[in-house]
């Protein structure tokens, strides 16, 4: 390790900083107390769905289709998880059901 | 009810929702330490960034800042690139957060991946504080987090059981949201644009540049189709 321990430090704190940025940018510009802006507040309503299609998205990044195992084990894992949730709607289930059977695929089949 | 009762029920209502977050976080707590153990950390490395920074993917790339050499600016604008849907979270959450007192501070700092996906979905059950409430599922994650990777930063050499996969817990997790988050709503614009939006920007971008034009591509669909999306939301 070249860096000494204070530069150690203060990358860390860059990272910390940068992140915690993100976490309060927003609230730092529309504080409680004053009215949201409605374009703000329409997006406060809206793009919690779009997040969480994006997160979905996020979890393939590292995913390769046109090699290995073409992402099949994880379609089919997700594809498990949603089956098991649209029938049963008990989360630990689905979660469980998908996570397992995506072990077995990645562990004895690809 | 007097507070410490209050508080009491609402840590015994978020503790369920946290449980596969438990099993995730711990699993990935524990290899973020045995990734750091190899290489070369020793486990306060681990443990005291879990800590502070508390945003899993980043730990990772956080890691690799300080094998590259010292260069503090490039860390910082990575950190805002990868960490940018934060800011997407916090704008969902500015009606919820209000109200929540001195707690505030610390929703915020622990607002990951996961406790924003079970605090903006979960409703918290009858009688119960939603701030406290959400206050504990952001803690336990936190906590979950800082175990794993301390186990893994001082007995990841150990570990034997075959655990390749299990990673996939938060996939899931993540997918059982959305669907919860679909049956909720009447139309899906929004969830389908979210979703087709960031898989072209993947297709398109790759891996590890997708995020930022992802973002700009929600938003500006959003802010385009606005007009027609404040109705199906009015009429909700």
């Amino acid at each position: 390790m070249t860096m000494s321990v204070a530069q150690q430090i203060i990358m860390i704190a860059m990272v910390v900083l940068g992140t915690m940025l993100t976490r309060f940018l927003p609230f730092v510009l529309f504080p409680a107390g004053k009215p949201t802006p409605d374009y703000i507040r329409y997006l406060g309503k809206v793009l919690p769905s779009a997040v969480l299609g994006l997160l979905i998205i996020y979890c393939f990044k590292d995913v390769s289709f046109l090699s290995g195992s073409h992402g099949i084990p994880e379609l089919i894992g997700v594809a498990v998880v949603a089956l098991l949730h649209f029938w049963k709607k008990k989360m630990l289930l689905s979660m469980a059901g998908g996570t397992i059977a995506y072990m077995l695929l990645v562990q004895l089949v690809f | 009810m007097n507070k410490r009762i209050q508080i009491g029920s609402a840590f015994l209502a978020a503790f369920p929702y946290t449980i596969p977050i438990f099993a995730g976080f711990v699993f990935l707590g524990i290899a973020y330490g045995i990734y750091m153990n190899s290489l070369g950390f020793s486990a306060i490395y681990p443990i005291l960034m879990s800590l502070f920074i508390f945003a899993g993917s980043m730990e990772f790339v956080a890691a690799n800042f300080l094998l590259a050499g010292f260069n503090p600016m490039n860390a910082l604008f990575l950190t805002l690139m990868v960490n940018a849907r934060h800011l997407f979270y916090g704008l969902s959450m500015l009606d919820l957060y209000k109200g929540t007192g001195k707690k505030k501070f610390y929703l915020i700092y622990g607002l990951c991946d996961e406790s924003f996906s079970i605090n903006y979905t979960v409703n918290a059950p009858k009688g119960i504080d939603k701030g406290w409430f959400m206050f504990f599922v952001t803690m336990l994650n936190h906590l979950y987090w800082v175990i794993g990777a301390t186990i893994g930063g001082l007995f990841g050499s150990l570990v034997k059981f075959n655990t390749e996969g299990l990673e996939f817990v938060m996939t899931a997790l993540f997918v059982v949201i959305f669907i919860e988050q679909w049956m909720k709503e009447k139309k899906h614009h929004s969830a389908l644009a979210g979703l087709g939006l960031s898989a072209l920007s993947l297709i398109f971008f790759g891996g590890s540049d997708f995020i930022i034009p992802a973002m700009i591509a929600i938003l500006g669909v959003l802010t385009l189709f606005r007009k027609p999306l404040e109705k199906v939301e009015v009429a909700a």
